[in-house]
């Protein structure tokens, strides 16, 4: 197989554009979660200020983590897979186009009303509904685009990860239509139409498929091209793929419940919601491991090449993530574990561990495709952003992991006599150590962001030798 | 009553995917398709490494 030029004019520019911004956002978004895990620490650092209280930051941190960088990540990857595989340029360029400057206006809004404290008090939905319309609007286009483009394909068969991009297309659409939909008082306040358990009900509706279709399909989508791509071998098993998909995305959408264990939710839709749950294991495994054996045969490549670290290894955070999730969603194991660290702990074993680490081994596939240039930069930079990285994960989810077994158990300690054994603020103190150690995890991490950063620049900076006719305009949208 | 079909019909559906999925007819179809991010723009994984580039 010989290079050859491309038949196909691909439209790379808005795919630069996402690449680029991916990066930016997710040093900014980081840079949040970093303050916020000092904050904890040392509640000085919000300097007395409204703006930069706890409250009003953390949605920050989520939105900017999740839907600015994640979703960055998500566009760019997503318009190079359905070209490539479709062997079709993307339908309506300008309308892909769109999607870029909408998202990236929908970010800078959410960056100056979160911190003004305008929330619609829905987590992973606080933004308010003006922003909320332009989000339906972008997402709306997206699916044009993604769609449109599937539709003008060269190839009949559609590959397996445009349909996991799909199903998070059109799950995230109608999951946030339906969990926004509220009445406006004013410009910046609105209220949903939802109230009681029939809202919180909708909200974790909402909120775990965010987690199943946004955080989980789009990424596998990912994952089943840049894996067999970088390993440069076909997918383990196709047929396995097959059934993974139609498995995970019927099983996700009644997993929500098991967020709601013990509240007012009827104990049946409790039990409904942890017992999807658990079946849940199966398919998230067979496509981890569907993804791992890829490389079956060939397991040297992972000693030499550190993009396929990242890739395999961000796998291996599914794995463990997808395993602890369902062990987390038993009644009795969430009796422990629910509103203490340990749940912090397994999402960001989810989001530092797969979505992050999958995401940055893709960006460093795509960026030396997208610029024409032979590889990276810096190849042992792109290694050492990896152990950062590996690092940062396992000291954070280290921490939150002791810290939330050990609230949970001082929580619910009680002497003879019914009276409580310990105060909260004492769960708090003994916490405090793990907090540092859950910084430095974090810093850590940001710190490998930051690495990955002057890597791009390096590589994609205008006067570096443009080859194949790249355009290094994108630089600096 | 309902739910007990809807359970049944759902079961047999997935039962059915994995019997397509893995019928010897879709075989080489399935195999084919395995390789099209493979074949997609020619070059080899640039980015990174490495001593051997892959095999076709």
């Amino acid at each position: 197989m010989d290079p050859q030029p491309n038949p196909v004019a691909y439209q790379d520019q808005v795919i630069r554009q996402f690449s680029v911004m991916t990066v930016a956002w997710g040093i900014v978004g980081m840079t949040v979660g970093v303050l916020l895990a000092a904050q904890l620490m040392f509640p000085a650092l919000n300097l007395d200020t409204a703006w930069l209280s706890y409250g009003r930051l953390r949605p920050l941190h989520t939105n900017a983590v999740i839907f600015a960088f994640g979703g960055c990540a998500l566009f760019a990857t997503s318009y190079w897979c359905v070209q490539r595989t479709c062997r079709a340029p993307l339908f309506l360029p300008r309308l892909a186009s769109f999607t870029f400057w909408g998202w990236q206006a929908v970010i800078v809004a959410a960056a100056i009303t979160l911190p003004m404290g305008m929330t619609q008090g829905k987590e992973y939905a606080e933004l308010e509904w003006p922003i909320d319309i332009l989000i339906a609007a972008v997402w709306v286009s997206y699916a044009v685009v993604f769609f449109g483009t599937i539709a003008k394909r060269q190839v009949s068969h559609i590959y397996v990860a445009n349909w996991f991009y799909g199903a998070f297309i059109i799950a995230v659409a109608v999951l946030h239509i339906v969990n926004s939909i509220s009445v406006p008082v004013s410009l910046t306040k609105s209220y949903s139409i939802y109230g009681g358990a029939v809202d919180a009900m909708v909200q974790w509706w909402y909120g775990h498929n965010a987690v199943g279709f946004f955080l989980t399909a789009g990424f596998l989508g990912m994952m089943y091209y840049f894996v067999p791509k970088q390993a440069g071998r076909p997918i383990y098993s196709y047929r396995l793929s097959i059934v993974h998909f139609w498995a995970l995305i019927s099983v996700y959408m009644w997993a929500g419940p098991h967020h709601l264990h013990y509240t007012a939710l009827p104990d049946w839709v409790q039990s409904l919601g942890m017992v999807f749950s658990l079946i849940l294991l199966a398919p998230s495994w067979g496509g981890m491991i569907n993804g791992i054996m890829t490389l079956s045969g060939a397991w040297h490549k992972l000693r030499e090449d550190p993009i396929l670290k990242f890739l395999i290894v961000s796998l291996s955070f599914y794995g463990m993530s997808t395993f602890e999730g369902p062990m987390m969603s038993i009644k009795t194991v969430n009796a422990l574990s629910h509103y203490t660290d340990w749940t912090i702990g397994h999402v960001h074993s989810g989001a530092l561990g797969w979505v992050a680490m999958i995401s940055i081994g893709s960006i460093y596939m795509l960026v030396p495709r997208l610029w024409g240039k032979p590889q990276m930069h810096s190849v042992p930079a792109i290694n050492l952003h990896f152990w950062l990285s590996t690092i940062g994960t396992v000291l954070y989810i280290v921490a939150m992991w002791i810290a939330g077994v050990m609230q949970g158990l001082m929580w619910r300690a009680v002497n003879d006599d019914g009276t409580l054994t310990y105060s909260f603020v004492e769960s708090l103190k003994a916490t405090y150590p793990f907090y540092g150690l859950r910084l430095a995890g974090g810093l850590i991490f940001l710190s490998g962001m930051l690495v990955m950063a002057w890597n791009v620049w390096k590589t994609i900076e205008p006067q570096a030798q443009p080859q194949r006719g790249a355009l290094p305009a994108g630089a600096q949208a | 009553m309902i739910s007990g079909i809807v359970t049944a019909v759902l079961l047999l559906a997935f039962l059915a995917i994995a019997v397509w999925a893995w019928s010897s007819r879709n075989r080489e179809r399935f195999a084919e398709a395995a390789r099209l991010p493979l074949k997609d723009d020619g070059g080899p994984a640039p980015a990174a490494c490495c001593r051997k580039e892959r095999q076709p």
